[in-house]
């Protein structure tokens, strides 16, 4: 009697995060953000080195010259180096966006997860207060809170933080509700878990996708906001460069040098719209079935 | 229907509640004595102290909110510190402004979004979609400031269109007025109209693959009239409740645009109060901003039920 056997190869499980990268990795406009996005955190690191010139050092000689091969972007209403300042500008930029976010998610997780974990008036309450700052519209909140804190960057990201959490609490709050309801949950429970250790160990790491990617998008968000304090003079404060605030004192010299209004607003644009891209790329790699 | 509406309606009294002790709880972030602020250079002890007990600032906080919350409920939003006049009435002169701006915009937004949206769901996956996305992607991704900026280097510098600044009342001569405030209002809308078109085509994308399309294909109508008037209508339900909410966006956008065109609306006084360090006024604008913000959001929940006829009987 002969055995016939039939072996079925079976392709090696993949793990979620290895799916997603490469469902990222299949949107050409999400990579191109991802690139541009990389490009402007390495600007900001290498500012010092990268920055032809001293950002804040002033010349008379140099008042608003058109760009030229010495100045590549000319120079602002002080003599002052824009591209240098440009680049410059991308470290205001993007520590706010980085900084303001972290306060928001710091301040948004815990909460949501507790809110979405414990249920009930706990939730309520807390839902509430959430719904009450959500009442303001995000930059006029975070305009009230910089004016009365006083203008500096600091405090532009503490405010930008601070009106950005509700959000994170909502986003987190509801995926912690979603993830009550796996299995996964009841065994960690039934186990004899502490609800603080499900919560923890069991809850929130499953969340960080929906989480990260509102942090892609808030991180956007969080850079126009950055711009528009400074933009308003309420945040970053001159000489040091900033993008808003170079747009604000390019204002005055429009028709004599319209280059101190393109290049800061055009790294605005791309900087935010390369955030978009990667927060838009992250949301299908994680969600397809969202898409 | 009815109890639906009730029970929106009894949630929006405590968020109001909430949201007026948090703007109350904004003067508390303010470095240093308020006193000291409005005395300015005056250092006389009893001033201070008259000051202080003028503004109630002696008290404690739970009754300098009491005091606070019953002029508002009164209509009492405060006195600007520098300008010496009731909030209420500096809000009531600004609001007209930035409502005339914001309705423009809202019309300039939809006229834009909504059949960026269609076309995008109808040629879904084709040249059309891909650009559609990407003017919307663009729109959301450019700071309104910097887009007013442009504009106005643009028409008002180079071309010599239209005006770089200021406003004329509609009353006065509404061509001029027109004329001074289409390029505010095309900035404003601008964000708004990447919003709607994401929404339409989303909601468009939902109607198209519905039953009742595919039966209004079989019975032969034209591909006009199944779009417009089957999948469009249907689709416009999450799209004006949506609308209405973008509605409380424009008057944060407002805040930076008014200043780029030297519009004198609701924007420009909170920026200026912030500059001149006039609280009243900033809480004023913030409650009030709240407030209009909180009642959209009624209305938008009001209209998805009475637009939408499956909730209708309910």
């Amino acid at each position: 009697m002969s055995a016939t056997t039939a072996s079925i190869r079976l392709p090696a499980p993949q793990s979620p995060t290895k799916l997603a990268i490469r469902r990222f990795l299949r949107r050409p406009a999400a990579v191109f953000g991802l690139f541009v996005v990389v490009s402007f955190v390495a600007i900001a690191l290498s500012a010092p080195w990268l920055a032809p010139f001293d950002p804040v050092k002033t010349s008379w000689t140099l008042i608003r010259k058109a760009p030229d091969a010495a100045h590549w972007m000319g120079t602002d209403e002080n003599g002052r180096d824009v591209l240098s300042r440009v680049i410059w500008g991308a470290r205001a930029s993007m520590l706010a966006g980085v900084v303001s976010v972290t306060i928001a998610a710091f301040i948004g997780v815990p909460v949501g997860l507790i809110a979405g974990f414990v249920r009930g008036r706990t939730d309520t309450v807390l839902s509430r207060i959430v719904d009450a700052m959500l009442a303001s519209p995000f930059l006029i909140l975070a305009i009230a809170l910089a004016a009365f804190l006083g203008p500096s960057l600091q405090n532009a990201m503490i405010a930008i933080g601070v009106s950005a959490a509700p959000v994170f609490m909502r986003v987190s709050r509801g995926a912690t509700l979603d993830a009550g309801t796996h299995e996964y949950v009841e065994a960690a429970r039934a186990l004899g878990n502490p609800g603080w250790r499900v919560a923890i160990r069991h809850i929130l790491p499953n969340i960080v996708p929906p989480v990260m990617v509102q942090a892609t998008l808030a991180i956007a968000t969080a850079i126009i906001a950055e711009a528009s304090l400074s933009f308003l003079g309420l945040g970053q404060q001159p000489p040091q460069p900033s993008w808003g605030s170079m747009l604000n004192a390019a204002q005055r010299f429009l028709t004599q040098a319209p280059w101190l209004a393109i290049f800061p607003g055009a790294a605005i644009f791309l900087c935010v719209l390369s955030f978009n891209l990667v927060g838009d790329g992250l949301r299908d790699a994680l969600d397809p079935r969202g898409k | 229907m009815s109890s639906h509406l009730g029970a929106r309606i009894a949630q929006v009294l405590p968020t109001l509640l909430l949201v007026s002790i948090l703007v109350f709880c904004l003067q508390q972030l303010m470095p240093g004595d308020p006193a000291l602020v409005l005395a300015g250079e005056e250092r006389d002890p009893a001033v201070l102290a008259q000051i202080r007990t003028e503004l109630w600032l002696d008290r404690p906080l739970p009754i300098q909110y009491l005091h606070w919350i019953g002029g508002v409920v009164q209509g009492d939003l405060g006195f600007s510190w520098r300008i010496r006049q009731p909030v209420v009435s500096l809000v009531a002169t600004k609001l007209p402004v930035t409502m005339q701006l914001g309705f423009m915009a809202f019309v300039i937004a939809v006229c834009i979004g909504v059949p960026m949206g269609i076309l995008s769901a109808v040629k879904r996956n084709t040249k059309w979609d891909y650009l559609a996305n990407s003017i919307g992607l663009a729109g959301l991704s450019t700071p309104n400031f910097w887009l007013g900026i442009m504009l106005i280097l643009l028409i008002s510098v180079k071309l010599g269109w239209l005006p770089p600044s200021g406003y004329v009342p509609l009353s006065e001569d509404w061509r001029l007025s027109l004329s001074t405030t289409i390029m505010p209002a095309f900035v404003l809308g601008n964000a708004i109209a990447a919003v709607l078109m994401r929404h339409t085509r989303s909601a468009m994308l939902t109607a198209l693959d519905q039953d009742y399309i595919r039966t209004a294909r079989a019975k032969g109508l034209s591909e006009r009239v199944v779009i417009l008037r089957h999948a469009l209508r249907n689709a416009l339900v999450p799209v004006v409740t949506l609308g209405a909410l973008e509605l409380g966006t424009l008057l944060s956008g407002a805040v930076l645009t008014e200043p780029v065109f030297s519009v004198p609306g609701f924007g420009k006084l909170i920026v200026d109060a912030v500059f001149n360090r006039d609280y009243p006024v900033v809480q004023g604008v913030v409650l009030v901003t709240a407030t209009v913000y909180v009642m959209l959001n009624l209305l938008a929940d009001i209209l998805y039920v009475v637009i939408n006829p499956r909730l209708r009987g309910a």
